[in-house]
């Protein structure tokens, strides 16, 4: 359990100026590895949603834990690395392509269930989602066609039904309009 | 009714419980200042140094219980605050700082006296904020209090732009706090703490080392009560030194690298640790893979990010020292320990720690032996950080709680004046005698004039060897006695200075003036500096190395350069 392993950690946090920085400068103070981080809205007006994917063993990630708790904007802290959950992230590759290798390239694009959003005269931008080891692995392979440039959002991630089941602390957000 | 932002934050402050703030005025938060006339409730004492302010109020706070409060103005005024409020993070004391800021409009532009505060002071406060409104002060104040003040405290900086001073508002008093991720645990879980009493129970060797935390939640009694009701020893951290009478027989001194010897052992040789209120700080566990290996571990802290951080434990219990000993107490079984306690007597005779060599010169234990004497431990005392300060743990004898103020975790050499300054204020009847080293007094010493000024009646005792003395020991012993730049041979003459604040100034250069001369101070009505002239190369025993264990301490001098 000691070995360096990823672990992935959800936050409820307050969406205000600086809780950012407050959260990154703790990562940084402590010397915790965070190999991917996205934030984004949540549900409820005024909160956000943070997935951070850290490198450590158990002890650090525990201690990850309790410094995010620590801070006055975060609201809850989740480490759903043992939990059954999804993850998925969101890449936008830009590969080298001429009319010989476009066929090719097309084929590997279908059977990653991945989309060409654009075209061009000598290159593709190749749209995947899925978790990282899929996105690790599409890039491998266009890597042998040439690849320009890589995007990646980090990791999102949520727990199953049956985890959130068992720690569910409010409703579903019903919109009062909403047919 | 309409008010302006700088009346709102006094009226805030008021109603906090805010009676003295330490403060330096300037640009961005004068218009706060010209509003103090209309509260004459509300004490300001115009510090030197902002320094000053922010440590002042540590040693209030620390004295008091409650938040100390300082105010700076933007850019330099709030960067000098910022040893005083990472001294405070580090060691767990209450402020509230109020920084001016440049007007709003100007944030961003690289204005004159303009410092991103809320920035540099994020890894170093327990919170901060930026007010951008003069509607939002009252709320803000109130919620700076809270959190400084609960949980394990710590300091709260709230900065807030000069035209937000001079904004009116209609005024309302501050409703409930919103504060979804801020909860205390105080309670501490009961199928732990029944945990824990099973393990004392079982034990047969226990100590209790007892922090900061037991000052902090005032859990005096409570723990007299545990150690009494098992017969558990108590030893106390460098911050947890004056929670527990050490005129008590269960009293077991205070461990670590230049703690007691027998202290240190017997941690090692306890089949269980209480640590209540502390966290295990690397200059108590050594090299911590190899500390206190024998035993189970109870951790009681109030900061569940303190509990298995560098040290693993049995039974973890997050919540107040005060409250958990409340509800652990009644279910300790009554102990004796007959055994252990004797084997702790041996151990303390075996290692004498405090034993001071007989001679004719005047050494700097000797000084703060007589002063204990003299004091009867009755005093409060302030020290800066060094062998002066490790003198001062080890040789003055503490009876009244809350009466050791030493900057521990940051080790802020200079916290020995305006420290002082601030114990004086909030305790006035108190007798406040700061301990100080001649190199930390000069890195603050223009607070004299603050104490001259507010006629605060401190008495320093500069244990004066002419040396950054701490500095100079580690050089002696882990570097050959290479005295590279520790030398001080600039000092100024201690009482001429003082007198020329119009403070009172003695000079001792021999053993036998030193009760005399304490004695002198105390009868003096008003701040009074003793200047000792002791020994230079006198070292602190016993040491630890830093990173290395109890087995390998260092006991007895390995050449005594002082000799009879």
């Amino acid at each position: 359990m000691n070995s360096s392993e990823k672990h992935t950690i959800t936050a409820l946090v307050e969406d205000r100026a600086g809780v950012l920085n407050r959260i990154s400068s703790m990562f940084r103070r402590r010397g915790y590895n965070i190999s991917s981080l996205a934030v984004g809205k949540s549900e409820t007006e005024g909160l956000s949603r943070m997935t951070f994917v850290v490198d450590g063993d158990t002890k650090t990630v525990e201690m990850v834990v309790k410094n995010l708790h620590k801070l006055i904007e975060v609201i809850k802290v989740s480490d759903i690395s043992e939990e059954n959950s999804v993850s998925r992230e969101l890449a936008l590759i830009r590969v080298k392509c001429d009319v010989t290798t476009r066929s090719e390239i097309m084929q590997i694009v279908d059977i990653f269930r991945a989309k060409i959003v654009d075209v061009s005269q000598d290159t593709l931008i190749v749209e995947v989602t899925g978790n990282e080891d899929k996105v690790n692995s599409l890039v491998d392979l266009l890597d042998t066609f040439g690849v320009f440039e890589v995007m990646r959002t980090g990791t999102v991630a949520m727990s199953r039904g049956v985890a959130f089941e068992k720690d569910k602390s409010t409703g579903p957000r019903i919109l009062e309009n909403a047919s | 009714m309409l008010k302006k932002g700088s009346q709102i934050v006094c009226e805030s402050l008021l109603r906090e419980g805010c009676d003295v703030v330490f403060g330096i005025p300037g640009g961005a938060i004068l218009p706060l200042y010209q509003a103090l006339p209309e509260y004459p409730e509300l004490r300001h004492i115009l510090t030197r140094h902002e320094q000053g302010a922010s440590l002042a109020a540590d040693g209030y706070a620390r004295v008091t219980g409650r938040p100390g409060v300082a105010f700076a103005t933007s850019g330099p005024g709030a960067t000098n605050l910022v040893t005083g409020i990472a001294s405070a993070q580090m060691d767990s004391v209450p402020l509230v700082i109020v920084t001016g800021q440049v007007n709003s409009w100007t944030i961003g532009s690289d204005a004159f006296q303009e410092t991103d505060i809320t920035g540099i002071t994020l890894p170093v406060t327990k919170h901060n904020l930026l007010v951008m409104d003069a509607s939002e002060i009252s709320s803000a104040i109130k919620e700076a209090f809270y959190i400084a003040n609960s949980g394990r405290p710590g300091p709260v900086l709230v900065d807030i732009p000069r035209n937000i001073f001079v904004q009116e508002v209609e005024y309302e008093e501050p409703g409930e706090l919103n504060l979804p991720g801020y909860n205390p645990n105080l309670a501490g879980h009961s199928g732990q703490i029944k945990k824990a009493a099973d393990l004392i129970k079982k034990s047969e060797k226990p100590v209790i080392i007892a922090g900061h935390g037991v000052i902090i939640s005032k859990a005096y009694d409570e723990l007299k009560e545990l150690a009494e009701k098992a017969q558990i020893p108590v030893i106390t951290t460098l911050l947890g030194i004056s929670c527990f009478p050490e005129d008590h027989v269960l009293w077991s001194g205070w461990p670590g690298m230049h703690g007691m010897a027998h202290s240190s052992l017997a941690i090692e040789e306890a089949d269980l640790i209480i640590a209540l209120g502390m966290r295990f700080d690397d200059r108590i566990t050594g090299n911590p893979s190899k500390f206190a290996t024998n035993s189970k571990k109870i951790h009681v802290d109030v900061d569940p990010s303190e509990i298995g951080k560098n040290i693993s434990v049995d039974v973890p219990i997050v919540g107040d020292v005060k409250e958990v000993l409340g509800r652990l107490n009644p279910q300790v079984v009554s102990g004796t320990h007959t055994d252990w306690l004797k084997r702790i007597e041996a151990l303390k005779e075996d290692h004498p720690s405090l034993d001071i060599p007989e001679t004719s010169k005047l050494l700097a234990r000797q000084v703060i032996k007589d002063l204990s004497d003299e004091t009867r431990g009755n005093a409060t005392i302030v020290t800066g950080v060094g062998q002066h300060q490790m003198w001062a743990a080890q040789h003055y004898r503490f009876k009244n709680p809350s009466t050791f103020l030493t900057s521990g975790g940051s080790g802020t050499m200079g916290y020995e004046v305006p420290a002082a300054m601030g114990a004086q204020v909030g305790n006035p009847e108190s007798t406040v005698w700061s301990i100080a080293g001649d190199g930390g007094f000069q890195m603050t010493l223009c607070e004299l004039a603050t104490i001259a000024e507010n006629r605060l009646p401190i008495k320093f005792a500069i244990l004066n060897n002419n040396f950054l003395g701490m500095v100079r020991q580690w050089q002696e012993i882990f570097f050959d006695g290479s005295y590279v730049s520790t030398s001080y041979t600039g000092n100024p003459d201690f009482v001429r200075l003082a007198e020329s604040y119009g403070i009172k100034g003695i000079r001792v250069t021999d053993k036998s003036q030193v009760k005399s001369a304490i004695a002198e101070a105390m009868e003096h009505d008003g701040p009074v500096v003793v200047d000792f002239i002791v020994e230079q190369e006198e070292n602190v025993y016993p040491m630890i190395p830093s990173g290395m264990t109890v087995y390998d301490m260092i006991e007895e001098p390995v050449s005594e350069k002082v000799t009879t």
